[in-house]
């Protein structure tokens, strides 16, 4: 197997492109996304929310709206990956999985990959900042995240 | 009103446990057997159950079991919402009540597995097939946030888990090594279980190949093709019947606040979802944490079962690494004897099932790892999964 040109900043992709939900109802995260901003659900009464829902759990109007926030966040918790548990990612491991909190957006978390020159040896600390990286596929963009020098 | 004393486990079943590919038969059948087995462990005739539970997407419908049984009249057919374990004790309660209730009297709570057959967990989302098509969305395993970055497979998504745990609360790799190891240990007396004759060393742990980091492969639970039943009927009535009776003297389910919140961002990550639960449980056996004599705790990671025994109330994060070594948690002196069968670990990994028929063994005085005079004990659903539940099981003396 070749390693696919865009591996530098995504994993091989295992179960086919990421879109919105068929309601729509994310529809402005991935469009954001494209647009390389970072857009989750924040509703009038202050609350950010995510994932998405189509009532806010806090003041419990409808269609909460949305804002950008930037990608500027915390290492809420991590795991690197050595199994490769499907044979796809046989040439991707190891990998980090990285929950990263958002402070500035309610401390609401994004789940990406934290891109690392030497992932299988580097030195990963829970609690460490990280910077977003809009990093462009075939047809969509993912946000991944590398350590805030 | 509880449930405490109101229904008893009168009857245990079980196929044969094979490691995952091991059975010939498919899990349909496995479950029959299981279920034929209950029936006869209490006595009861086949014709005479009404109601069958279950949890966790569970394929084999009550309709087509009391179909295939020829039974008189299905009075419950009942499933606990939710993937994974988080209902491998939710489903006991729904028995519970509704036979406390009086919509039904004789009722299984059950559970077949059969990976392969229905798909195996380890491979992750769709795992049955190629994984979902073209197109991806959503915010669970797999799905839109996650399935891009390579979390797909449980063993991901409670990897992260553990790892808030160790950070948050300061515990060490050890702890979680000793859960592995007092199931193993287990297992090593129990003729049923699938690890007899494979023993677990610290050594073999720690030599162990990273799965997720900080999972070792010996921190992950076994897959399997194995089935299991309980049979529950009023209290009444299971003074009558051929067993001592198991009471159940508290149930519960429990999804604690936002904790359905996808892509990890249910408020707090690192726990098992117990807390209110067990205190809940306690309130309303009548009992404290000091009365458990056996935790049976769904073991699908270790780490899980960590949260879960310090949720419990058995020590706090600041004295875990201390309290939860292997010496505590083997019967039967431990101060906390864990999964005396071996559990999904190391019996059999039938989600959370057999951890009911090891609780109602400890119970009659006849498990391979007894702990003298046991009265009380915990039967727990899948830590850091909600909805979890939870089963307190207790003997005549306790009530």
């Amino acid at each position: 197997m070749t390693v696919p040109d865009l591996w530098a900043d995504a994993l091989p992709q295992v179960f086919g492109r990421p879109v919105p939900l068929p309601s729509g109802l994310d529809r402005p995260f991935h469009d954001g996304l494209r647009a390389h901003r970072l857009v989750v659900q924040h509703c009038t009464c202050g609350a950010w929310q995510w994932p998405p829902e189509v009532i806010c759990h806090r003041c419990r109007s409808f269609d909460p709206g949305w804002a950008e926030t930037a990608p500027d966040g915390v290492l809420y918790t991590w795991a690197r990956v050595w199994h490769p548990a499907r044979e796809e990612l046989r040439v991707a491991v190891p990998y980090v999985v990285a929950v990263v909190e958002l402070p500035a957006a309610g401390g609401i978390r994004l789940v990406g990959n934290l891109l690392l020159d030497d992932v299988g040896a580097a030195e990963i600390r829970t609690g460490d900042a990280v910077r977003g990286v809009f990093a462009d596929q075939d047809g969509y963009t993912l946000l991944q995240w590398r350590p805030r020098d | 009103m509880s449930l405490r004393g109101r229904v008893a486990v009168a009857g245990i079943g079980a196929s044969d446990y094979f490691k995952h590919g091991g059975s010939t038969e498919s899990e349909f059948a496995m479950v029959l057997r299981a279920v034929l087995g209950a029936a006869d462990d209490a006595g009861v005739e086949v014709d005479d159950i009404d109601g069958f539970v279950a949890y966790s997407n569970d394929a084999n419908t009550p309709l087509r079991l009391a179909t295939a049984l020829g039974t008189r009249e299905l009075r419950l057919g009942a499933l606990q919402y939710g993937g994974g374990g988080g209902g491998s004790a939710g489903h006991v309660a729904i028995a519970a009540a509704a036979i406390a209730g009086g919509l039904a009297e004789c009722v299984v709570a059950y559970r077949g597995c059969r990976q392969g057959e229905v798909g195996r967990f380890g491979r992750g989302v769709g795992y049955g097939g190629a994984g979902g098509g073209p197109e991806i969305s959503g915010y669970e395993l797999g799905g839109a946030a996650m399935g891009p970055y390579g979390a797909f497979a449980a063993p991901h998504k409670y990897a992260l888990r553990a790892q808030r745990m160790l950070d948050e609360h300061r515990i060490g790799q050890g702890t979680m090594r000793a859960v592995a190891m007092a199931a193993y240990h287990h297992a090593q007396s129990n003729p049923a279980a699938v690890m007899r004759g494979r023993t677990l060393s610290a050594q073999q742990y720690d030599d162990s190949r990273w799965i997720a980091e900080p999972y070792h492969l010996y921190d992950c639970c076994q897959e399997s093709d194995a089935a299991a039943a309980i049979l529950l009927v009023s209290a009444e009535r299971a003074r009558s019947l051929r067993q001592e009776p198991v009471y159940v003297l508290a149930a519960g389910q429990s999804g604690e606040y936002r904790s359905g919140a996808g892509a990890e961002n249910t408020p707090t990550l690192a726990t098992a979802g117990y807390s209110t639960l067990a205190r809940r449980l306690y309130a309303d056996a009548g009992v404290t944490v000091a009365d458990v004599d056996t935790f049976q705790i769904y073991d699908n990671f270790t780490a899980g079962v960590v949260m879960g025994l310090v949720e419990m109330g058995v020590c706090g994060y600041d004295d875990a690494d201390d309290v939860l070594t292997v010496e505590n948690l083997v019967a039967p002196g431990g101060v906390a004897p864990l999964n005396t069968s071996g559990g999904n670990f190391a019996e059999a990994y039938i989600l959370g099932m057999g951890h009911h028929l090891e609780a109602v063994r400890q119970l009659r005085g006849t498990s391979s790892n007894q702990v003298p005079g046991a009265t009380v004990t915990a039967a727990m659903g899948g830590p850091m999964t909600s909805l979890t539940s939870g089963v307190l099981y207790g003997t005549e003396a306790v009530l």
